[in-house]
C-alpha cells in the first residue's frame, strides 16, 4: 500500500457536519488530552514530530508556534486556505470532508500559543467550503468545542471566517493579512515577521490547513510517533493533488518519502492510452517542470533543492506528449501576468514581456535573442522581488530552460529554417 | 438584505469591507457595486473613497460593470486546459453567440475566465455564480446552458 491516511482517515465516513458523528470517530480526543498538558508541552510534542508547513515553504511549525508563545500581548491564529495555486485542492477536501479536524487542530494550536481569536482566510470561488465552515463553526461552538470556556477549561477561542474575493497574491501571508484587514492584498516588507507583527500589528500565528490538520495526530499519539512516518528528510504525511493526464486523478495522502514515479503510476495508473509522459509539474504553476527521467526523486522538499526550488503544496500534474511545451508555460506566465499584484516592477512589467517572449516561441517566431531575452528576465523577476510569487514564477521558465533545452533550440531553428 | 443591513450585520467595521462587498454584489441581479454605494460605504465605514476603490479594483470578484445574472466561468489554467478535449470556452461562446468577457443582450450570461477552481481533480470544470460544474464534456455544457434558460438551474 502506497497510501498512509491519517489526515484522510475520516474522508466519507461522516457527512463532514455531525459532530456526533466525528466525536464518533475518535474526533475531540486530542483536544480533551491537549488541555491536560501546558502550552510548552504541546510545542515540544509537535517539535518532537518534526511537522513542518504544508502551504508551501516547508517551515518546521514548532519555531513559529515558540515565537508565538513569547509573546505576552493579545494574539491571533490564522488559518490560510486560500488555495489558489493552479493544481491544487486539498485544503478544499481538508475543509468539505472532514471540518471538524480543521477546527480541533485550529484550537489545540491557538490553546498553545495563547490565541483567543481566530481567522479561517478562505478563497471566494470556494463556496460550498465556505458554507460548511460557517455551519460548522457554529455547531461547535453550541457544544462548547469553540468560544467560551472550551471543554470546560479557563481557555476560549473565537473562531471566524473570512473570504477572499478573488485574488491569488493573498495566499501570501502578508497580502493575507492585509486582506483581513480589508485592504487590497499586497504584501508588507519583511522582518518584522507575523509572529512579531501580524493582524492589526499583533503578533500573529499562520498556518495552512493541512498543517493545523496534522496536529490533532501528533497529539494524540505522540510527536514521537508521528517522526517515524516519512522519509529522512521530512516526517509525516502529504497529501497530494494529482491532476492532468493520469486515469485517476485525485487527492491521495502518502508518507514523506514515496516517489513521483510511484505516485503517478501505482495511484494514478499512469497515463491515459498509455502515451508516454512528456513532462511533470511539481507544485503547482510556481513549480518545476521536469522531465521523466527525473521521477524517481522523493516528495519532500530538501530533493527539490537541486531546482532551487521547493516540492510545493503537493500538486503533480502530469503532461503526456500530446502537449506543448511552450503551451503550458504560457499558460503558467499567463497566470502570474493576471495575478501579480503590482507592487515590484519587475513582477508588474516583466511578466507582460515574458508572455510576449513566449508567445513568439509558440507561435515559432523566436530568436536566440529573444531565448536571451526570456533568460535574463527570468532571472531578474526571480531574485529581485519582493515576495514569494515573483520570486518563484519563473521557475517553469527557468526549469524548461534547464532539462528541455532542446526543446527551446529546435523552435528556434525551426524558426530560421522557414 | 439592503445596503444598511448589511452594514449592521458588519457592525459597520473597517476590516469587514470586502465581506461588506461581497454581500452587497451577491444580492443584486447583475452582480455589480455603484458608485453612489462606494460613497456611502466610505462614509459609514469612515474611510476615504480612493480605499474602497482600491479594494473594487484589486479584488477580481467585485465589479463596477453590471454583468449577466449568470457569470459563467471557465477555468483557464494547465490542468484543466491538459483535460479539455473539446474547447470549453470556445463551444459556450458559440452556443450563446458572445466573445469571452461579454455579456449576452438579454443581460442573462456573462462569459468570464476564472484561475484554477481547485477541482482538478474532476476537470475540465467552470462555475456558474456560485456553483462549479466539473468532467465537463461537449454535451454537458450545452445542457447546462440549456437548463439555465429554461430555468430548471438557477
Ligand atoms: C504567492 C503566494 C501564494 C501563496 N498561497 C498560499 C496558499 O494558498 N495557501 C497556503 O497555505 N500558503 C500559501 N502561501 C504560503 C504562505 O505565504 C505561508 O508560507 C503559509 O501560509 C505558511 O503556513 P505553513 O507554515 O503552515 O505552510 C503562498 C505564498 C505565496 C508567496
Ligand atoms: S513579487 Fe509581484 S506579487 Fe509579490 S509583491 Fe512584488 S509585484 Fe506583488
Ligand atoms: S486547473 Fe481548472 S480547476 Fe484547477
Amino acid at each position: 500500500m502506497l497510501e498512509k491516511r491519517i489526515l484522510t482517515q475520516r474522508f466519507n465516513k461522516y457527512d463532514g457536519l455531525s459532530i456526533r458523528q466525528y466525536i464518533d470517530l475518535d474526533g475531540f480526543k486530542a483536544l480533551e488530552k491537549a488541555f491536560s498538558m501546558s502550552s510548552q508541552q504541546i510545542i515540544e510534542e509537535i517539535k518532537l514530530s518534526q511537522l513542518t508547513g504544508r502551504g508551501g515553504a516547508g517551515f518546521p511549525t514548532y519555531i513559529k508556534m515558540q515565537a508565538m508563545l513569547n509573546e505576552t500581548r493579545d494574539k491571533y491564529l490564522v488559518c490560510n486556505a486560500d488555495e489558489g495555486e493552479p493544481g491544487h485542492f486539498k485544503d478544499r477536501h481538508l475543509i468539505e470532508k472532514d471540518p471538524y479536524q480543521l477546527i480541533e487542530g485550529m484550537v489545540i494550536s491557538a490553546y498553545a500559543v495563547g490565541a483567543n481569536k481566530g481567522y479561517i482566510y478562505v478563497r471566494g470561488e470556494y463556496n460550498n467550503a465556505i458554507q460548511q465552515l460557517e455551519k460548522t463553526i457554529k455547531i461547535a461552538t453550541t457544544k462548547g468545542y469553540l468560544g467560551n470556556h472550551i471543554c470546560d477549561s479557563d481557555f476560549s477561542f473565537e473562531l471566524v471566517v473570512r473570504r477572499g474575493a478573488g485574488a491569488y497574491v493573498c495566499g501570501e501571508e502578508f497580502a493575507l493579512m492585509e486582506s483581513i484587514e480589508g485592504k487590497p492584498g499586497r504584501t508588507r516588507v519583511k522582518p518584522p515577521f507575523p509572529t512579531e507583527k501580524g493582524i492589526f500589528d499583533y503578533p500573529t500565528l499562520i498556518n495552512n490547513v493541512e498543517t493545523f490538520c496534522n496536529l490533532p495526530t501528533i497529539i494524540e499519539h505522540g510527536g514521537e510517533h508521528y517522526s517515524t512516518i516519512g522519509s529522512n528528510h521530512a516526517k509525516g504525511t502529504k497529501l497530494i493533488c494529482l491532476s492532468g493526464n493520469v486515469k485517476h486523478k485525485g487527492l491521495y495522502e502518502v508518507p514523506y518519502g514515496t516517489s513521483i514515479n510511484d505516485v503517478i503510476s501505482e495511484l494514478g495508473g499512469g497515463t491515459a492510452n498509455d502515451i508516454p509522459i512528456q513532462m511533470v509539474q511539481i507544485g503547482g504553476a510556481c513549480g518545476p517542470i521536469i522531465p521523466p527521467r527525473l521521477l524517481n526523486m522523493d516528495i519532500d522538499n530538501e530533493a527539490f533543492e537541486i531546482f532551487d526550488a521547493k516540492m510545493g503544496a503537493g500538486a503533480i500534474i502530469v503532461i503526456d506528449e500530446n502537449y506543448d511545451l511552450f503551451e503550458i508555460v504560457l499558460r503558467n506566465m499567463q497566470f502570474f501576468l493576471h495575478e501579480s499584484c503590482g507592487k515590484c516592477a519587475p513582477c508588474r512589467e516583466g511578466h507582460i514581456q515574458i508572455v510576449k517572449l513566449l508567445q513568439k516561441f509558440v507561435n515559432y517566431q523566436a530568436t536566440h535573442k529573444d531565448y536571451v531575452s526570456l533568460q535574463s528576465l527570468a532571472e531578474v523577476i526571480h531574485t529581485t522581488t519582493l515576495c514569494g510569487l515573483g520570486q518563484t514564477s519563473p521557475t517553469s521558465v527557468i526549469s524548461t530552460m534547464t532539462y528541455f533545452k532542446e526543446a527551446y533550440d529546435k523552435r528556434i531553428n525551426q524558426q530560421n529554417k522557414e | 438584505m439592503n445596503l444598511q443591513k448589511i452594514l449592521e450585520k458588519h457592525a459597520f467595521q473597517k476590516d469587514h469591507l470586502i465581506e461588506i462587498l461581497i454581500d452587497l454584489q451577491n444580492e443584486k441581479t447583475y452582480k455589480f457595486v455603484t458608485e453612489e454605494e462606494v460613497s456611502l460605504i466610505a462614509d459609514a465605514l469612515k474611510v476615504p473613497v480612493s480605499h474602497v476603490c482600491g479594494v473594487m479594483s484589486f479584488y477580481t470578484l467585485l465589479s463596477f460593470d453590471e454583468r449577466g445574472k449568470y457569470i459563467i466561468q471557465v477555468c483557464k489554467d494547465v490542468p484543466c486546459y491538459l483535460n479539455d478535449d473539446f474547447n470549453v470556452l470556445t463551444t459556450i461562446e458559440k452556443a450563446l453567440d458572445i466573445s469571452c468577457g461579454d455579456t449576452s443582450k438579454d443581460q442573462f450570461f456573462t462569459l468570464e475566465q476564472t484561475a484554477c477552481l481547485g477541482c482538478c481533480d474532476e476537470a475540465p470544470a467552470m462555475r456558474i455564480n456560485n456553483k462549479v460544474y466539473t468532467k465537463l464534456t461537449k454535451a454537458k455544457v450545452l445542457r447546462i446552458l440549456e437548463e439555465y434558460k429554461e430555468g430548471i438551474l438557477c
